[in-house]
C-alpha cells in the first residue's frame, strides 16, 4: 500500500527540520554563523514548539486560548526549580534534564487539565477569557512567591525571602520578582530540535488516530459528534492538556537556556500569548508545518530589523500584513501555484503524483 | 418484540406544547414513517429520542431498556443513531474519516497507543478501515473515500450521513428527511438503499419524510403527527386515505 498523503507530508516536514539542523551545525563548525544567530537557535525551537502546540488547541480542537504563555511559564518555573534543587543530587546531566522536561510538561498539563475541567464543558468562547486571566494570574502569583529549601524540607512565603526562616544550610530557590537564578544551561540546539520534532510527531500522530478524529469531529460539528457517542468534554480536555503540556516543554527549553528566569510581562505576558497566536494564524490554522515556518520567520524578522531602530516594529507590522496577503489572497495563491517548484522541476515531482 | 416503545411523551417550550402525549410502538426490524405538516413536532420527537431535549413527561424504552433522560452520548451507546435534517457532516474531514468517527465506540485503543504508534494502533486502524470501506461500499461512496466531506455533492452528503450513523452499529436508525433536496432518480435509489440497509445491517428504521412516494413506497407503518399530537397511526394505505390526514396536509 502506498504511503498516505498526510504521512508523506509529515515525513517531509521532519526531513526539512533535520536538514536545517545539519546545515546549522555545519555553519557553526565552520564558524560562519553570527553570534546573534547562534543565540537564536534554541529560541527558534521553543517558539516553534509553542506555535505547534497552540495549533493543537486553535486548529485541531477549534477553541481559542489566549494564555498559552502561562503554560510555558509553569513549565519553565517547575522544571527550573527541579533542576536547581537536584543539580547536586543527580550528577548525570542527561537524566536530570530529561526528568526536568517531564516535570515541566506534566505540571503544565496538570494546569491545562484543571482549566479544561472547569471551562471546557461550557459552549462558547469561555476558554479564551479564562486562559487570558490565567496567563496574567500565574505570572503575578510567581512574582510574590518565595520558596526555599533546607535540610528540613521546603519553605514557602508570600512576603520576602527573610520570612522563609531557612536554616544556615538552606537556599532560597524562587525569589519572587527576582525569580530563579543559576538554572543549569542544559538546553542545547540538538536537544531543542529533537524536542521540536517530538512535539510535531506527537501532535500529528494524535491527529491521525482515533482520539484525533474524535477531537476534529467535535470541532467540525459538536452535536453530530455527540450523536456518534463521543464524550465531548473528555476529548476537549485531553487535547487541551496535551497542548498545555507541550507548551510546558517549550518553557523547559526557555528556562534552561537563560541564566535568570523571571516572570515578567515581556516573556510570559499577554503579548507573548498573542505573538504565538499570530504565528498560528499566519502559518495557517490547523497547519503544523506553517506554524513552524511562521514562528521562525517572525522570530528572526525583528532581530534582523534592529538596524531600523525606532521603525522596527512599524516595519514588522507592515511585513505581517504583507505576509497575510501573500498567504491568503487568491491572486497570490494562483501566482504561487504557477511559480511553484513543481512547474520548474517536474522531473523531481513525477513520482509523487503517481503515488497520490 | 418491540424495539422502541414510547409512552405518553411530551415536552413544552415556554407556553408551547410542542409534543403532547405521543405514544409509538415500533417492532424489531420495522420500517416506520413519521409524517406531518411543517411544525408538527417531528424533529422535536427525534431530538427527544436522542436526548438532545429531555422530555417533560413520558417514558422511552429501547429494546426493553428505559433510556428516558439519558445523555445523547449514552443513548447512542444504547443503540440509537440518527441523521439530521440540515446535514451535519464533519466537513473538514475525509469521507472515510467521517465513517471512522462513527466507528469510534466499536473499535478502541488508548490515546497513547495512537501517539506512540503501538501495534494495537495499526491492528485496530486496519480493522476500522476495512469496516468503514465495507459500509461505504453499500452507499457506493468507496471511490470517494479520500475526498473532503464538504466537497461531496448534496445527495452523496446525505448518503454519507446515513453511512456514518450506521457506523455506530445502531439497533434503531432515525432518518430525518433523508430525501430532502434529492431529484426523483436519487430518491428511487435512496429507497432501495434504505431497504437494503434494513436487511443487511439488521436495523429498525424510523424516518421523517415529506416525499409521499418514498413514504408509501417503503414504510410498513406510518405515524401522522399534527400540532404535537397523534392524528393517525397504522398501515400506509389506510393512513394516507384518512380524511383527517388529508385535511391536515391540504387544508379544508
Amino acid at each position: 500500500m502506498a504511503i498516505k498523503k498526510t504521512t508523506k507530508s509529515n515525513l517531509i516536514t521532519i526531513a526539512i527540520l533535520i536538514i536545517i539542523y545539519i546545515v546549522c551545525q555545519i555553519l557553526i563548525a565552520t564558524g560562519s554563523m553570527s553570534n546573534l544567530m547562534k543565540g537564536l537557535l534554541v529560541p527558534l525551537c521553543y517558539y516553534s514548539i509553542m506555535a505547534v502546540s497552540l495549533n493543537l488547541t486553535v486548529g485541531i480542537l477549534g477553541e481559542l486560548s489566549l494564555g498559552h504563555a502561562g503554560f510555558m511559564c509553569i513549565g519553565a518555573f517547575a522544571s527550573s526549580f527541579f533542576s536547581k534543587t537536584m543539580v547536586d543530587v543527580i550528577g548525570n546531566t542527561f537524566i536530570r534534564f530529561t526528568l526536568a522536561i517531564i516535570i515541566g510538561a506534566l505540571s503544565a498539563a496538570l494546569f491545562g487539565m484543571i482549566i479544561g475541567v472547569a471551562v471546557l464543558r461550557l459552549r462558547g468562547d469561555y476558554l479564551a477569557i479564562v486562559t487570558l486571566a490565567f496567563g496574567e494570574i500565574i505570572k503575578n502569583v510567581i512574582n510574590v512567591l518565595y520558596i526555599g529549601i533546607d535540610r528540613n524540607g521546603l519553605h514557602f512565603s508570600m512576603q520576602d525571602s527573610m520570612s522563609l526562616n531557612l536554616l544556615e544550610d538552606g537556599e532560597a530557590i524562587l525569589n519572587g520578582p527576582r525569580g530563579i537564578t543559576g538554572t543549569p544551561k542544559n538546553a542545547t540546539f540538538t536537544i531543542a530540535i529533537i524536542l521540536l520534532i517530538l512535539t510535531y510527531v506527537i501532535i500529528t500522530n494524535l491527529v491521525n488516530s482515533r482520539s484525533g478524529r474524535a477531537i476534529m469531529a467535535i470541532r467540525d460539528n459538536r452535536i453530530a459528534a455527540e450523536t456518534m457517542g463521543i464524550p465531548i468534554t473528555r476529548f476537549k480536555i485531553l487535547a487541551f492538556s496535551i497542548s498545555a503540556g507541550l507548551a510546558g516543554v517549550a518553557g523547559v527549553l526557555y528556562s534552561h537556556n537563560i541564566s535568570t528566569l523571571t516572570a515578567t510581562p515581556k516573556n510570559f505576558g499577554y503579548n507573548m500569548s498573542i505573538m504565538i497566536l499570530v504565528f498560528v494564524v499566519l502559518g495557517g490554522i490547523g497547519n503544523l508545518r506553517g506554524s513552524i515556518i511562521a514562528a521562525v520567520i517572525l522570530t528572526l524578522l525583528p532581530e534582523y530589523l534592529r538596524f531600523m531602530q525606532d521603525y522596527r516594529m512599524l516595519i514588522y507590522a507592515v511585513v505581517l500584513i504583507a505576509l497575510m496577503i501573500f498567504n491568503w489572497n487568491p491572486t497570490c495563491i494562483q501566482w504561487r501555484e504557477n511559480h511553484s517548484l513543481k512547474n520548474y522541476l517536474p522531473m523531481f515531482f513525477k513520482k509523487e503524483k503517481e503515488g497520490l | 418484540m418491540s424495539m422502541l416503545s414510547v409512552k405518553n411523551l411530551g415536552i413544552s417550550f415556554g407556553g408551547l406544547r410542542a409534543v403532547d402525549s405521543v405514544s409509538i410502538n415500533i417492532e424489531k426490524g420495522e420500517l416506520y414513517g413519521l409524517i406531518g405538516p411543517n411544525g408538527a413536532g417531528k424533529t422535536t420527537i427525534f431530538n427527544l429520542l436522542t436526548g438532545v431535549y429531555k422530555p417533560d413527561t413520558g417514558i422511552i424504552e429501547l429494546d426493553g431498556k428505559n433510556i428516558t433522560g439519558k445523555s445523547t452520548m449514552d443513548i447512542n451507546n444504547e443503540g440509537i443513531a440518527r441523521t439530521f435534517q440540515n446535514i451535519r457532516l464533519f466537513k473538514n474531514m475525509s469521507v472515510l474519516d467521517n465513517v471512522k468517527v462513527g466507528l469510534h465506540n466499536q473499535y478502541k485503543y488508548p490515546t497513547f497507543a495512537g501517539i506512540l504508534r503501538l501495534p494495537s494502533y495499526f491492528k485496530t486502524e486496519k480493522a476500522m478501515n476495512e469496516k468503514a470501506i465495507e459500509i461505504l461500499k453499500v452507499f457506493d461512496l468507496d471511490e470517494e473515500k479520500d475526498i473532503m466531506a464538504a466537497n461531496l455533492p448534496y445527495g452523496k452528503q446525505r448518503k454519507l450521513e446515513i453511512a456514518r450513523a450506521l457506523g455506530t452499529n445502531p439497533k434503531l436508525l432515525l432518518l430525518d428527511e433523508p430525501a430532502a433536496g434529492m431529484n426523483p432518480k436519487e430518491t428511487d435509489e435512496l429507497m432501495d438503499t434504505i431497504r437494503l440497509i434494513r436487511n443487511k445491517f439488521n436495523v429498525t428504521i424510523l424516518l421523517i419524510e415529506h416525499d409521499m412516494k418514498l413514504v408509501s413506497g417503503i414504510c410498513e407503518k406510518i405515524f401522522v403527527l399534527n400540532f404535537g399530537t397523534k392524528l393517525a397511526n397504522g398501515e400506509p394505505k389506510e393512513v394516507l386515505n384518512n380524511p383527517e390526514v388529508i385535511k391536515a396536509y391540504l387544508g379544508e
